[in-house]
């Protein structure tokens, strides 16, 4: 038979040295090794106090964007919740009153908008049905563990970014050529 | 003639070797973790206090608080009998053990030990042989065939490797010519011209092969890996203690590395030398001489120095035996078998043979 790759490693049984028998070069050749383990790089990650290095394409906690202007850019389509595979969104519509053009870019806009993080599998779908570029899975937050269930469904409060343009986060910012260049060099440079 | 003051500093010293070993003992269960750990390239329990050091703490309040369980059918006296059997044991045999030389007080000299007796040896492997008693009490008690035969591995491979362990240490008494361990250990002490002379009067360099046998039984008497069949958790789910919960539990995990601090000291002291260590008569000498200290003061700076250096010892076996414990898998039970009886029995024999021409002939001693 044409053997797949050249590694292949002939065995044969043969009866044991006198060496192989008396076990204890076997055992120092293990001890070898696992000291040799003790001095190793250690793989644990401390997780509260040290996060490991997400992947610039890592979709994780959502977020509801705000325009240039800090008005809420969602309408309240419904398309993220139809799109979704999960059905882990829900809203709730309403019309803009007069007074209210600085908060909602639309004449109607999402009075309550929940994401139930624990049916959500962060497929991103949500992010790609959305015509108004409201809805986005942030790269650098996930959902952090909970006690209770109902702590997991976010409202409104947790998702809609901050009003102030420095605390937002990098995902879904409309990107100047060469932001958007450097954060193509970033990903080149960590591939995933 | 039994002085007042010797038996008052008898029992301090048998006090502090307790309170000792159970401070060993609780760390070992932190070394433990914290070697398995590092062996695996993983760093073990470290949110305890700093560097986890409060972790045993942190476990024996998680043992004191678990519910105490009896089985049904169990025989409750015996249940509660057999983990009080193993502690027990485990630390009454340190008693006898040379922790150092002699400490004086004006006139009065102490020794660093908690009884000396002629017949150190022999008691030690008797209380270590009387060990088995509580595991196997404890897993008939159980009522449970997991824990009876845990029971009954322990009980047939302690027999079985008791006996080559005897036979390797009468090696080490031929040389001796006692049984008494503060006399084996002064006689591997010499007041020798080079560093050579002092490491070279350790009884492993007299008994390697039996050395070699009276380390693989140490294992398999304290059922550590590869011989921790009686508690073998892929055959046994517990083994002997799985019945077990709360501290009776606790007492039987315990006893087990009280069982290895204590043979880990007797091996220190049987074969590397116990508490002396390269040059010590002569930094004795040299500080009795040249630097005005007096004689006395001089050799309890050397007694609290071996005794430090013993500890050393004890915990570099210690740690050989956790180092062994993640490296190796653990034997099948025939291999065990076999090993013990047709492998070490043989071999320990032929090593007393050899002992005894080398000193016919005047080699050694």
């Amino acid at each position: 038979m044409q053997p797949l790759t050249n590694r292949a490693k002939k065995l044969e049984k043969k009866p044991m040295t006198l060496a192989e028998r008396a076990y204890l070069p076997a055992i120092f050749q293990g001890l070898s090794i696992t000291m040799r383990h003790f001095f190793m790089k250690k793989a644990t990650v401390r997780y509260p106090e040290e996060v490991r290095p997400f992947s610039p394409i890592f979709r994780g906690l959502h977020v509801l964007k705000r325009d240039e202007q800090g008005r809420e850019r969602c309408t309240a389509c419904g398309l993220c919740a139809v799109a979704c595979p999960a059905e882990a969104i829900t809203m709730v519509a309403g019309e803009r009153k007069k007074g209210e053009e600085g908060l909602y870019r639309e004449e109607k806009y999402a009075i309550s908008y929940e994401v139930n993080m624990l049916r959500c599998i962060f497929c991103g779908l949500c992010e790609e049905a959305c015509p108004k570029a409201a809805v986005y899975l942030q790269a650098d937050k996930m959902a952090p563990p909970r006690f209770e269930r109902d702590e997991f469904i976010y409202g409104k409060d947790r998702l809609v970014e901050p009003v102030d343009p420095t605390k937002r986060s990098e995902r879904g910012i409309q990107l100047t050529p060469e932001q958007a260049e450097a954060l193509r060099n970033k990903m080149v440079q960590q591939p995933a | 003639m039994i002085e007042l003051p010797t038996l008052g500093w008898q029992s301090i010293v048998i006090f502090v070797v307790f309170a000792l070993s159970l401070l060993i003992a609780t760390y070992c269960t932190y070394a433990e973790r914290v070697i398995a750990a590092f062996l695996q390239d993983r760093v073990g329990p470290d949110r305890a206090g700093p560097y986890g050091l409060a972790q045993p703490l942190a476990d024996a309040v998680k043992m004191f608080t678990k519910e105490e369980f009896f089985p049904g059918g169990a025989n409750k006296a015996l249940f509660v009998f057999g983990p009080c059997l193993a502690m027990i044991t485990a630390l009454m045999s340190s008693a006898v053990i040379p922790f150092g030389n002699h400490i004086s007080f004006g006139n009065n000299a102490f020794f660093l030990q908690g009884i000396e007796v002629n017949i150190g040896m022999l008691w030690v492997f008797g209380v270590v042989s009387l060990g088995v008693y509580g595991v196997m009490i404890g897993g008939w008690a159980s009522n449970n065939k997991f824990s009876l035969l845990g029971a009954i591995r322990a009980a047939s491979q302690n027999i079985s490797y008791e006996l080559a362990m005897g036979l390797s240490l009468i090696a080490v008494l031929m040389i001796s010519g006692t049984l008494s361990l503060r006399e084996i250990t002064l006689q591997q002490s010499s007041e020798g011209a080079f560093v050579w002379q002092d490491i070279f009067n350790w009884n492993i360099m007299k008994q390697p092969l039996g050395f070699i046998i009276f380390l693989v039984c140490a294992f398999a008497e304290t059922n550590r890996t590869p011989f921790d069949l009686p508690e073998c958790e892929t055959e046994l789910v517990g083994g002997y203690h799985t019945e077990y919960s709360s501290m009776k539990l606790g007492l039987y995990l315990f006893s087990e590395y009280v069982n290895i601090f204590v043979v880990s000291a007797v091996m220190s002291v049987l074969y590397f030398g116990g508490f002396n260590f390269p040059f010590q008569y002569e930094l004795r000498d040299w500080l009795a001489s040249s630097q005005g200290w007096e004689l006395a003061s001089a050799q309890n700076l050397i007694t609290a120095l071996g005794t430090v250096l013993l500890f050393g010892k004890i915990f570099a076996f210690i740690f050989f035996f956790m180092w062994i414990r993640w490296t190796l898998p653990r034997f099948r039970y025939d291999q065990l078998m076999r090993l013990g009886w047709t492998i070490l029995i043989p071999l320990a024999v032929i090593n007393i043979l050899i002992t005894g021409g080398l000193i016919t002939f005047g080699v050694i001693k």
